[in-house]
């Protein structure tokens, strides 16, 4: 697998921010002109675990033609599986003191643990379920949808109403997730204080690397041959069937990897944000995550990763000076790339910098070189 | 002459589309190695006839076997492209974005798992298969040019070239030369028969200069059903042919 400039330049970009408002917090006094409040590395570490989203709607929607309105509640799931985890962590030290049940438990009355509780003071178990359910609800979705060959905007539709499914669903108190209030006031992950800055400051370099590796792994999925029979299906579904493809199968394996990545990304941010609650399945956040990677450039994952920081920072800036502005200034932004920028802005970066008539051609014969 | 086996047997095919009858009572018999014109007014059922072998429309009635025993009606469309009937279609379709290296190394006949393809390279075979076909279908410059920016023409030998890559028993080719120039016509005559001494075709045309090119049996449709069956001169000189073409 070969990179190419701009993933180099990414990559590099994403480390390398990451370590360096590490270093700078962790290396540097309180007063100090150079010094990085905490706040700003769970910034940082929460554009990072919105990038690994924007990682995995582009891998479907961009390779696949899959347009998921409904990504982020994969991430939610990742999420929660993470929030139980540290709720478990809590112990005595809940406002209640109970030792065997988390607060919201004891505040509705409830004796004993529900079963799908067990195993989630486990770190490992806790990390396995947020890849293993987002990954299997993706599996039976896609099985069902991908099989009756609901594509286009009715799959669309169908994503939507699953997260908002989802969404009333975990608002219920009796599902046993903390309803509205969701899970919150976390005190350790794997023994370290969540607030420290140090736990602050590993989990921006997990994050980044995290993204780095899932950027990687979707990088040598669309560059092998199951990578360019994505694009095919993409484009001319019903022609690869008569080549003796099944177009369902190939969109089932991305799908789910999508939804794992997803989960994954769902599950970092929970500890640096600090809270996990229904909100997170709400069908406007998957949409945002789809204007996130419209506006880096379809199908291109750099992009996604570009558009989900840039965006993210936009909303961190708006919000904060012009509250009110912020949905306007998103639709607008969503407007203009569509109408402008059809590639987002890694279209704007190709045509700056690529002096090539064909930017393929080259690649291509050294692939071709390099395999022979 | 010697009888040769029946490859492809569709017997009393019915197909209706909401009272409509596409196909008639269709009855055909390919023999193995044969190329068959099939020729016929629009609406005369040959791109149905095509859409009920290759899987992607089912008969109400009646039967299609190929080779000894199977029945193709029970089967979906990847199963009949594995078994060897690959189909070129009307509007030529290739995958745009590929080059027209990648268009043939997809369709070239292997493992179709998504296992398979996450973790394959390609085999020194492959690439001698995949120059084979370019050559035969006059791609060898275009190789690495993106199948999009290939002129018309290109883009339905490159259909026909995923077609052989397929290595199918019997090739379904829906119109090849419309909208090509008379040059490139004759050039897809002679590829086609080269094409015909290892595998049977059978081809939809309208274009009557073509099929004569071609000189081979020859199918007219009409209706569903099959109106007359011979040598290109023997069908235009049938008067039920002459009729449903010229029309009282």
């Amino acid at each position: 697998m070969k990179l190419d400039r701009i993933s180099y330049l990414t990559l590099g970009f994403v480390l390398g921010v990451a370590l360096v408002l590490a270093l700078l917090n962790q290396m540097t006094a309180l007063g100090s002109a150079l010094h990085v409040p905490t706040y700003v590395l769970a910034l940082a570490g929460k554009y990072l675990c919105f990038a690994m989203l924007a990682l995995a709607v582009d891998l479907v929607w961009g390779f696949a033609g899959i347009l998921s309105l409904g990504h982020a509640a994969f991430f939610a799931l990742g999420g929660y599986a993470m929030g139980m985890y540290l709720m478990r962590q809590i112990g005595t030290r809940g406002v209640y003191g109970n030792p065997n049940l988390p607060d919201f438990m004891v505040f509705l009355g409830w004796k004993e643990l529900p079963w799908y509780w067990y195993g989630f003071d486990w770190f490992g178990f806790a990390m396995l379920m947020a890849v293993v359910v987002p990954g299997l609800l993706a599996a039976v979705f896609g099985w069902l949808a991908f099989r009756s060959r609901v594509t286009g905007v009715y799959l669309s539709i169908i994503t939507q109403a699953l997260t908002y499914a989802l969404l009333l669903a975990f608002f219920r108190n009796d599902m046993g997730f903390g309803g509205n209030n969701g899970m919150t006031d976390f005190k350790d992950i794997l023994g370290f204080n969540v607030q420290a800055d140090s736990t602050r400051s590993a989990l921006l370099v997990i994050s980044a690397l995290l993204l780095c590796g899932q950027f990687l792994l979707a990088r040598f999925v669309v560059a092998s041959r199951f990578g360019k029979m994505l694009i095919a299906v993409r484009d001319t579904e019903s022609r690869t069937r008569f080549l003796g493809y099944r177009p369902e199968s190939y969109k089932l394996v991305v799908w789910v990897l999508s939804a794992v990545m997803a989960g994954i990304g769902g599950a970092l941010y929970v500890p640096q944000v600090g809270i996990i609650n229904p909100s997170e399945f709400a069908p406007g956040n998957s949409i945002e995550a789809v204007i996130w990677v419209a506006v880096g450039g379809r199908g291109t994952l750099v992009g996604a990763i570009l558009g989900a920081i840039l965006v993210n920072f936009g909303k961190t800036w708006f919000t904060g000076a012009l509250p009110e502005v912020w949905l306007y200034a998103l639709g607008a932004m969503f407007i203009f790339v569509t109408l402008f920028l059809p590639r987002g802005v890694m279209g704007l970066f190709r045509a700056r910098t690529s002096k090539e008539p064909e930017p393929e051609a080259p690649e291509v014969a050294a692939a071709h070189e390099v395999t022979g | 002459m010697i009888e040769r086996d029946t490859l492809l047997y569709l017997d009393g095919v019915t197909v209706s589309f909401d009272g409509f009858r596409a196909l008639n009572a269709l009855s055909l018999r390919l023999n193995e190695g044969e190329m068959r014109a099939v020729i016929g007014p629009n609406g005369a059922g040959k791109t149905t006839m095509m859409d009920v072998i290759t899987g992607k429309t089912r008969p109400d009635s009646g039967q299609v076997v190929f080779g000894k025993d199977t029945d193709l009606t029970k089967l979906d469309e990847p199963k009949i492209a594995s078994l060897g009937i690959g189909r070129k279609f009307q509007k030529p379709t290739v995958f745009e974005p590929h080059t027209v290296w990648d268009n043939l190394l997809l369709a070239l006949a292997g493992d179709r798992s998504p296992r398979f393809s996450l973790f394959a390279r390609e085999t020194a075979a492959e690439k001698r298969q995949i120059e084979s076909i370019l050559e035969t279908t006059r791609l060898t410059d275009q190789r690495y040019r993106r199948s999009a920016d290939l002129s018309h023409g290109q883009k339905q030998w490159l259909e026909i070239g995923m077609l052989l890559a397929q290595e199918p028993q019997l090739l379904l080719v829906d119109e090849p030369v419309a909208g090509m120039t008379d040059a490139e016509t004759e050039q897809t005559a002679v590829l086609l028969r080269e094409i015909n001494q290892t595998r049977s075709v059978v081809v939809v045309e309208h274009d009557m200069a073509f099929v004569r090119a071609l000189g081979v049996k020859v199918t007219v449709l009409h209706e569903g059903s099959v109106l007359s069956e011979g040598s290109i001169d023997f069908v235009s000189d049938d008067p039920k042919v002459i009729e449903v073409y010229l029309g009282r």
